[in-house]
């Protein structure tokens, strides 16, 4: 029954994205105040229905409802009840629900709190909206329908991969397509822009806050798949420029962009037409993502379910709603106006060159991801690009970007003196420095571009809490006062550049210093490791919920010790799977997987992870920061457009450009 | 000036649009063969049974030859085998070479299924798959009279396949002298 | 079928169930190990497809991995090791692609749109601050902060 349901609720919502799409842009073009209000129904009504399937597969799968074929395939009796729901998104026909769930809730929420707008522009948003849609439910009605029913019906379902029965397919999935999805909200604002041939201070304003709710899930989105592959797939990476996972890194550098340049328009009204390109290009990448995903075009270790032929379909909506944005983009943004002047040497400065190194940055994954397509067309050649390219092209790339973030911050608007520039920051520029030096002695010459990483971590970190710093040192007569006037985005600002400090600290750890080593252990046995001794005490065998267990239990002693590890080889109905053991700390991690078995021992793999924790704790931390700002009462939705604009120069600036 | 900055964005976007496109008619799985109109590497096999002979590249010479890369553990063998024995009935020369196992389990396997080639050699260790660039199986050359590699097929040689591209290929070289 | 083996052998490498080196491949001569190690961290899995031989389980990435160690065992140079296993899988076992004719654009295409922007920017910056370069007085300031509010409160 639920299934009837579920499809009938789809078509209904397919139904309602026409109505949405075609009222509010033919109201806002005729001026008719009725159309857009339906356009509004349309929206509120179609994400009621979407989320209403959505429920039903949902339910399907937790009361393993096995005549859903799809229920019948991923999820089984045996598997615990989380996982029953999550799998729920852990198909391709799921996972493309989950979809457009999420951009029915964002065109709901636009319609919800987009009151204050001015309604020609929120009947345009929703109307592009409602296009984009009308293309994904039509692809998931015609192409991927998630309630087909199956007969006859099987007793018991087929188990989801055991590498998704973890906590991270509940929550990864579902941020990064928050991210994902909530850029067609700022995709949605450009377009409707270019529709009425305007972009003003309140366009920009009323931008940023839907650019930050879907970056901030981007980010913590991607930070934990890495967690996620660090510890289930077994051997201790974090970052593989996989294909799959550049297709989330590309819309999330664009994305960053994209923040900071709305920043500029919002603030001085400068870089216009550029911030517009931005959010085309940035939902853009999403949609390249999700179609690089879904067709097989490229291999990835991550073994989607692919199919050309729905590749072909992805395309066919890139092709009309990004051929179309830029096609508008071409027509109507020439006459765009060209806002503020501001001298190279100012905040306004300092974002476009950010914008410029982000975007070269994104086009260095771009061209490293899909270039042996293009190859291989162009010559006919098959190549490979695999770490050792972005290591070289990425990473160098990165580190001029990292070296400016400090200085953005602390430049004033429209124009700035160098002098002043560097006196800011001669602090966050003294602390570094002792870091590297600090560094140089502690590991010695030979590793001193290890030690100017670590310079540069302290660099950022303490230019993030700089920017705080200095304003409160600016009212430390009055500290307490001028701590609680503070407005909520400067520490957003501070939180998010400082975690970009720890990720590079983590990076930077794990890349210097990181060691390995493989032997073959029998119970009672001891090795040495990177100043730790471990001893394989025994190896029992053990029963899971779905599973049965091998453990293999270590005691450790030395650096960080004495403590104990278990590091399981699950063995499920379809497969196995490795459950590292990983002890943590500040300082860096101990991974230990217990691999075959080999002359009555087993092989064990060790790795030293120095400093790695820093990684996620940077990624969730700039998450954070970004989540902050967002709670920044003027950048409330619906509050923003009733609120004054912001003074160019607020009244203590002058030695305290804060945010 | 403004005007033409602003199609850039549109005219790269048609570019990689094509380029996915055309992408998307490839298998990114099928490797190219680095071998093609160079002499098949040197290799000497012990045979998969005792009495018999083995296989040697310089057994291939003369006459154009299939060199078929099998084994009993690889699942789309079976599917190709049928098309493999009508070929040895029709009298087309193939030889082959059973890829990273034992003898004994390559043998069992011809034993069981029938046996297409004129001489099979065993490669245990795999190196002379390596030497050929076999990356899986079934893999199958094409190697011409004077021991030339013309032609790679990657996975099982379905009839279609046969008829389409490597019977007409065997018939040139036939004809070359 | 062919395609359901790879992505059966890719699940299979992706369980992690008999992950990369083993202990019985290691060269006894340390220094040696480590060559090789970080060699074949540049060297593609052909089965699994998207990871290093030295990251795989795969068999055939066993034997890269065997065959490695023993080039360099006997004296190969990194660039002869690789060249050797270039001869027969082609450029396809580079996950560093080599720089020739076909590369270029993917090794230089960063520098270039950097360079690129980094002038369109210059060219930009050269427009927006024409009048922005010459100090203000405080009345244009204030007209300036003026024409900012209206604009930005409609």
């Amino acid at each position: 029954m639920a299934a009837e349901v579920g499809q009938f609720a789809l078509i209904l919502a397919f139904v309602l994205a026409i109505v949405q799409a075609a009222a509010p842009l033919w109201g806002a073009a005729r001026g008719e105040p009725v159309l857009m209000a339906l356009g509004r129904a349309a929206a509120t009504l179609q994400a009621g229905f979407v989320i209403l399937a959505f429920g039903c597969l949902a339910a399907s799968y937790v009361a393993c409802d096995f005549s859903v074929a799809l229920v019948a395939q991923h999820s089984n009796t045996q598997q615990p009840l989380a996982y029953r729901f999550a799998a729920t998104w852990g198909s391709h026909e799921g996972s493309m629900l989950l979809w457009v769930l999420i951009l029915a809730i964002y065109g709901g929420a636009v319609a919800r709190f987009g009151g204050t707008l001015r309604e020609t522009l929120q009947a345009r948003v929703l109307g592009v909206q409602g296009l984009i849609g009308v293309a994904f439910l039509g692809f998931l009605i015609f192409t991927s329908n998630p309630f087909l029913r199956l007969s006859p019906v099987p007793l018991e379902g087929t188990e989801l991969n055991p590498l998704l029965q973890d906590p991270g397919l509940v929550s990864h999935p579902p941020l990064l397509y928050l991210g994902y999805v909530g850029f067609s909200v700022a995709f949605a604002f450009a377009v409707a822009a270019l529709i009425e041939g305007r972009v003003d201070a309140a366009w920009a304003r009323w931008v940023r806050p839907w650019v930050l709710a879907a970056w901030v899930p981007l980010t913590a989105g991607i930070t934990l798949g890495s967690l996620w592959a660090y510890y289930e797939l077994g051997w201790g990476g974090w970052w593989f420029w996989d294909p799959v996972e550049n297709a989330s890194l590309m819309p999330w550098l664009l994305g960053t962009a994209l923040l900071h340049s709305s920043l500029v328009l919002e603030r001085r009204g400068a870089l216009v037409s550029w911030t517009i390109l931005l959010a085309i290009l940035t939902f853009s990448l999403s949609l390249v993502g999700t179609f690089l995903v879904r067709s097989g075009i490229l291999t990835s270790v991550h073994s989607f379910a692919v199919d050309p032929q729905r590749g072909i379909y992805i395309l066919g909506i890139i092709a009309v709603t990004t051929g179309a944005a830029l096609g508008l983009y071409a027509w109507r943004a020439p006459s765009l106006r060209t806002g503020a002047l501001f001298s190279p040497l100012s905040r306004e400065g300092g974002i476009t060159l950010n914008n410029l190194f982000l975007v070269t940055l994104t086009a260095t994954v771009f061209l490293g991801t899909f270039s042996p397509v293009f190859i291989e067309i162009l010559k006919g050649d098959k190549i490979s690009v695999g770490p050792p390219y972005y290591a070289r092209t990425f990473a160098p790339l990165a580190v001029p970007l990292l070296v400016l973030v400090v200085f953005g911050p602390m430049l004033n608007w429209k124009r700035d003196a160098a002098a002043a520039v560097f006196r800011r920051v001669r602090i966050p520029a003294a602390i570094a420095g002792g870091v590297l030096l600090t560094g140089l002695v502690t590991v010695g010459w030979r590793n001193s571009v290890a030690a100017a990483g670590l310079g540069l971590a302290g660099w950022l970190v303490a230019g993030a809490l700089a920017i705080p710093g200095r304003r409160w040192w600016a009212g430390r007569a009055e500290l307490r006062r001028s701590i609680r006037t503070t407005p909520t985005a400067v520490f957003g600002l501070a939180l998010a550049h400082a975690g970009l400090g720890l990720l590079t600290l983590g990076i930077v750890g794990v890349s210097a210093w990181h060691s390995d080593k493989v032997l073959t252990m029998h119970p009672g046995e001891s090795t040495a490791f990177a100043g730790r001794t471990l001893t394989l005490q025994s190896i029992v065998l053990a029963d899971g919920p779905n599973y049965q267990a091998r453990q293999a239990h270590f005691d450790i002693t030395g650096r960080g010790g004495p403590y104990s590890l278990v590091a399981e080889r699950r063995a499920y109905a379809s497969s196995q799977t490795t459950e590292a053991a990983i002890h943590v700390s500040p300082l860096g991690n101990l991974y230990v997987s217990g691999g075959d078995e080999a002359d009555g021992g087993i092989v064990v793999r060790l790795w030293d992870h120095p400093l790695i924790v820093w990684i996620w704790i940077g990624g969730f931390t700039m998450a954070l920061g970004g989540l902050v700002s967002l709670c920044d009462r003027r950048l409330r939705l619906g509050v923003a457009a009733r609120a004054p604009a912001p003074r160019l120069a607020p009244a203590p600036a002058a030695q305290a450009p804060a945010e | 000036m403004r005007r033409l900055l602003a199609l850039l964005p549109v005219a790269a976007f048609v570019i990689v649009l094509v380029g996915f496109m055309v992408g998307l008619r490839r298998d990114p799985s099928i490797l190219p063969s680095m071998l093609i109109g160079k002499p098949l590497p040197a290799f000497t096999l012990a045979p998969l049974r005792a009495n018999e002979a083995g296989l040697a590249s310089v057994d291939l010479a003369g006459q154009p030859v299939l060199l078929n890369v099998f084994a009993s553990w690889c699942g789309p063998c079976k599917e190709e085998h049928p098309t493999l024995l009508r070929l040895k009935a029709e009298g087309v020369p193939i030889v082959g070479l059973d890829w990273k196992e034992d003898a004994a389990d390559g043998a069992r396997w011809l034993d069981a299924n029938g046996d297409p080639y004129l001489r099979a050699g065993n490669d245990r260790t795999g190196r002379a798959g390596i030497d050929l660039g076999v990356s899986g199986v079934p893999e199958t050359f094409v190697v011409d009279r004077r021991g030339r590699v013309r032609y790679r097929q990657v996975g099982a040689i379905t009839p279609q396949i046969w008829a389409e591209t490597i019977e007409p290929l065997m018939a040139r070289l036939k004809a070359e002298s | 079928m062919r395609r359901f083996l790879l992505i059966a052998a890719t699940a299979l490498a992706l369980s992690g169930s008999a992950r990369a080196v083993t202990p019985d491949e290691q060269l006894p001569d340390p220094k040696l190990e480590a060559r090789a190690r970080a060699l074949s961290q540049e060297l593609r899995c052909l089965v699994c497809q998207n990871q290093s031989i030295d990251d795989s389980a795969a068999p055939l990435a066993h034997d890269l991995r065997v065959i490695l160690r023993e080039r360099i065992a006997a004296g190969d140079t990194d660039k002869q090791a690789v060249d050797y296993l270039v001869r027969r899988y082609g450029d396809f076992v580079l996950l560093r692609p080599p720089f020739q004719a076909d590369t270029w654009a993917l090794w230089l295409g960063p520098v270039a749109v950097l360079l690129l922007g980094g002038a369109g920017v210059a060219l930009y910056m050269r427009g927006r601050s024409r009048t922005a370069e010459s100090p203000l007085t405080a009345a244009d300031e204030a007209a300036a902060a003026q024409l900012m509010m209206r604009d930005e409160g409609d």
